[in-house]
């Protein structure tokens, strides 16, 4: 074995590339409380008063610092950046320095033209010139490609958010392999792998030829880049630091490429443990310096910034990166995957303060231990930083080696990735099932000309078999359109340096989501239990409803209308299998518009569940606001009966909570209640 | 044909009526009135919504797994000691099915002269896991004033769930001006420092998150005028009650 393995346990994973092997057969379960956990050294507060003076410079100009507009950023493109090189553990930003946006043209020249010019920059003209005349991106291929029904979806905001002029995110490096084996295995791995492909050049296996070639370059730049920080990634790393480092690196060398929707990093804390728990017992680092390491890991993801637009930022509610982080769970072997590395990561909400990103995720399940459950209780309460998600859902699917990307979205590390899909809005393809296909904000015929609904009042199996055809056609131009932008994104804006991360043979979700779905079903409820009419304008198109009666609301544990939500989310992912799907992306959808509910809202008309015209949807698969009346018990429960089946991307509740409403001082999460008498 | 309670409403999430994550039931009816009230829209014995106890029951079990981890089944409202038949049944039913049971109560209901009430009543403690029992004020004639109510067979319930081995937590809601002069708080705590039984002090501070209820329901507001209570001054206030248990301890 490589003497910089000394101290691990032999399996698998020294023979082939297989980091969950590595860490099944290394890592140790932590079952204690928080007591061991070390605050932040004088250095890291003085890097972290940096950067929030950075942050408030950056605020105070606007909301950009500066720009990149002449060098097209690549893995090796800039120079080494940093916030104070001598009191800097872990190192390394996008560009030569700290909160300097990249220039990130591939997805689509005028995106990044205008991220620059609404920002107060100018792009260099010869490198628009460039994109625009002897370099093709993303977006122009996307273009070129879509027919007219697609366009007018897209402009009439029935399918929103499409990745058509941006990066599209959600995929995963295995960074945590750099870490393991160093560059020069992988590469000859690579190697190995393109020598492996078929012999008959058909289609697939050409691309797959190149996209591998492209893999090995950014291998050899990923190395050269850390080399410029005076760091030697091409060997496995020998202790903890170099762990988190070089695991580092491969995530930097992907967003130094990608500015995608979703940069996520993956399921990292239990495999520096391994790291972290050999050099404690070794001696090599104490518990403070481990803690300094994650600290520092941690604050570099926190300074991640793309050059976005205006409008780009309203859809997603800011300027997410979504470097999910996903942490604990259960193992296939029944053992819990906590460590304390888990616990360092959640500290860093502590020593560094509350922060959106890294967004750390926790993979929850009854077994965690309670020491665990605790501490995130705790941190919860304290910061409202964490999220969420159901490991009993996720593990029977895909193992104990999964992550998040973005905020739902499962794919086991290294061996799947996602083809991002934005969503269908329902709410409005229920409005065009009412008015035979017209739009009924620009008055368009923009779906197919079917029957509308007749008479004054709404009738349910007639809404309903509408709804349904309707659906059906909006899923097929859907995965059309998801189509073209897939083929275009692989063809102009590969994603090198994550995929060189993965195994040759991926699975690729070819993710869809809805947004809309509690209007839909408490539209649905509304025709059913109480008494629709419908209000047509003068060109005969209903622009609004007046219901009178009671009808049960999502939300609320009443199967009478959580049943019609389940039953559109099946019907919605039956009509999406259907189709064709690029490199045979395996179909799924997701419930989880957390932030851009509110754009969706302003692009539809009133709804029959009472919803005025332009007021915002529910985020993700929460109830409608004010409607779940009987507590947040009863409101998770409607969600949970959602078919994870038919939303295997991913089904998301966004769940608020006024402080001292979970207890007496906010006891009853964190722990007992305890009003104890002395 | 079954029983059937008038329940007001259900809380899937009640985190603040007794330990763990409960399922509240909140109970349609009360007879007291106290100026503080926050749910004024119990009080009528003849309003909410007919519900049988397997009903109610059904509602919990679906979400059974929220409430298993130390929380349970608390019956407020109102008052639901009203309906003592129903609650029995509810009760009895949940005994049945391992649901820790917590009635949140006044005590009004209880009639020590009546031998048909205090036997349903003895009953029903031999189901009750919990008793929370609000004891407005420790002084009959201030009782009176601040809930048109006696409170003597109050207190003789309270000495009823210590004597049969019931847990106790006793509430006590303190109102600035009102619930909060330092010697009735000590009387207070010297009568509860009799109570065998007796677990855990919850002095609530009085807020006035009810307000608009009373707008809503055109009723006068009758403590208008008085500001939240402040926290820290709510943990002085507590520490008289809690001088008042030690005093009786020592004795």
């Amino acid at each position: 074995m490589r003497e910089e393995w000394n101290g691990f346990t032999p399996h698998k994973w020294d023979k082939e590339v297989n980091v969950r092997d590595f860490i099944q057969s290394n890592y140790t379960p932590y079952d204690g409380d928080e007591s061991f956990l070390a605050a932040p050294t004088q250095a890291t507060k003085d890097l972290w008063d940096q950067v929030m003076d950075l942050t408030k410079k950056e605020r105070e100009a606007g909301g950009v610092l500066d720009m990149d507009t002449k060098v097209i950023s690549t893995i090796t493109s800039h120079g080494p950046g940093y916030l104070d090189k001598s009191k800097e553990k872990i190192v390394g930003f996008q560009t030569d320095k700290p909160f300097k946006r990249s220039l990130q043209p591939y997805g689509g020249i005028r995106m990044a033209e205008k991220a620059c010019s609404d920002n107060g920059y100018e792009v260099d003209p010869e490198i628009a010139e460039f994109f625009s005349t002897h370099r093709k991106t993303h977006n122009a291929g996307c273009f070129d490609a879509y027919n007219q029904e697609m366009r007018a979806c897209r402009s009439s905001h029935i399918i929103t958010g499409l990745p058509d002029a941006y990066g599209r995110g959600r995929i995963i490096g295995d960074y945590r392999r750099v870490a393991l084996y160093g560059i020069d295995r992988l590469i000859e791995d690579k190697q190995a792998q393109k020598d492996s492909t078929g012999r008959v050049m058909t289609d697939d296996v050409i691309r797959l030829r190149e996209e591998l070639s492209e893999q090995m370059t950014a291998l050899k730049l990923m190395k050269e880049m850390a080399a410029s920080y005076g760091i030697d990634i091409s060997k496995p790393a020998k202790n903890v630091q170099e762990a988190i480092q070089f695991t580092y690196f491969g995530y930097l060398s992907a967003i130094k490429e990608q500015n995608g929707a979703a940069m996520s990093l993956g399921r990292t804390s239990t495999f520096i443990d391994c790291y972290a728990e050999r050099d404690l017992k070794n001696g090599t680092f104490t518990e403070e310096e481990i803690q300094e390491f994650v600290d520092h890991f941690i604050m570099k993801l926190r300074c991640v910034k793309f050059a976005r637009t205006p409008e780009y930022n309203q859809i997603f509610a800011g300027d997410p990166v979504w470097v999910t982080e996903s942490l604990g769970g259960v193992g296939v072997d029944g053992r819990h995957m906590v460590t304390k590395t888990s616990f360092r990561y959640l500290h860093t909400l502590e020593n560094l303060g509350a922060a959106p990103e890294p967004n750390l995720t926790v993979l929850w399940s009854p077994r965690l231990p309670e020491g665990w459950k605790k501490y995130c209780a705790k941190i919860s309460i304290t910061t409202s930083s964490i999220q969420y998600e159901n490991d009993e859902l996720m593990r029977p699917v895909h193992g104990d080696d999964y992550g998040i990307a973005c905020c739902v979205s499962s794919m086991v590390i290294g061996k799947q990735m996602q083809f991002f899909g934005a969503r269908a809005n329902l709410a409005k393809c229920l409005l065009y099932a009412l008015n035979g296909g017209v739009d009924e904000v620009t008055k368009k015929q923009v779906g197919p000309k079917y029957r509308p609904v007749e008479g004054d009042y709404l009738d349910y199996d007639d809404v309903v078999a509408k709804f349904t055809d309707m659906m059906e056609w909006q899923a097929d131009v859907y995965v059309n359109t998801l189509n073209i932008i897939h083929y275009m994104h692989d063809k102009y804006c590969y994603e090198r340096a994550q995929m060189a991360l993965h195994d040759r043979d991926v699975l690729r979700y070819f993710a869809t989501g809805v947004a809309g779905l509690s209007i839909v079903a408490d539209s649905l409820s509304a025709i059913k239990y109480a008494k629709v009419k419908v209000i047509r304008d003068e060109d005969g198109i209903i622009t609004d409803f007046e219901t009178t009666g009671e009808f049960p609301k999502y939300g609320n544990d009443d199967d009478r209308v959580d049943e019609i939500a389940q039953s559109i989310v099946h019907k919605f992912m039956t009509a999406i299998r259907r189709h064709h799907t690029y490199r045979n992306g395996l179909p799924t959808t997701s419930i989880l518009t957390i932030t851009s509910n509110v754009t969706y809202g302003k692009a539809t008309g009133n709804t029959p569940d009472g919803r005025r015209k332009g007021q915002p949807f529910a985020p993700g698969a929460n109830p409608m606001h004010g409607r779940d009346t009987n507590g947040a018990v009863a409101s998770l429960s409607s969600v949970s009966k959602l078919p994870y089946n038919d939303a295997q991307d991913g089904i998301s509740n966004t769940f608020t909570i006024i402080p001292g409403a979970l207890g007496k001082e906010d006891k009853v999460f964190a722990g007992d209640i305890e009003l104890e008498l002395k | 044909m079954a029983l059937k309670g008038r329940i007001h409403s259900l809380e899937s999430f009640g985190t603040v009526d007794g330990p763990g994550t409960r399922f509240v039931v909140f109970f349609q009816g009360c007879p007291m009135r106290c100026k503080y009230c926050h749910n004024p829209d119990t009080w009528p014995l003849d309003g909410g919504t007919e519900m049988t106890v397997e009903e109610i029951i059904e509602r919990y079990e679906r979400n059974r797994s929220f409430y298993e981890n130390k929380g349970g089944l608390t019956t407020t409202g109102g008052e639901p000691m009203m309906q003592l038949d129903f609650l029995i049944e509810l009760y009895e039913e949940c005994k049945k099915r391992g649901i820790h049971t917590c009635l949140d109560t006044s005590g009004i209901a209880y009639n020590s002269k009546s031998p048909e009430n205090v036997s349903k009543v003895e009953r029903l403690l031999e189901s009750t896991d919990l008793v929370m029992l609000d004891i407005k004020h420790i002084d009959p004639d201030k009782h009176k004033e601040l809930t048109k109510q006696p409170n003597e067979e109050i207190l003789k319930f309270a000495q009823l769930v210590s004597d049969k081995g019931v847990d106790l937590w006793i509430r006590h809601v303190i109102v600035p001006g009102v619930t909060d002069d330092d010697e009735y708080l000590e009387k207070l705590g010297y009568f509860i420092g009799g109570l065998k039984t007796l677990k855990a002090l919850d002095a609530l501070p009085y807020h006035t998150m009810g307000v608009v209820k009373y707008e809503q329901l055109g009723i006068d507001y009758p403590l208008k005028g008085i500001k939240d209570m402040p926290q820290d001054k709510l943990l002085e206030k507590k520490q008289h009650i809690l001088d008042g248990i030690k005093k009786r301890r020592q004795n």
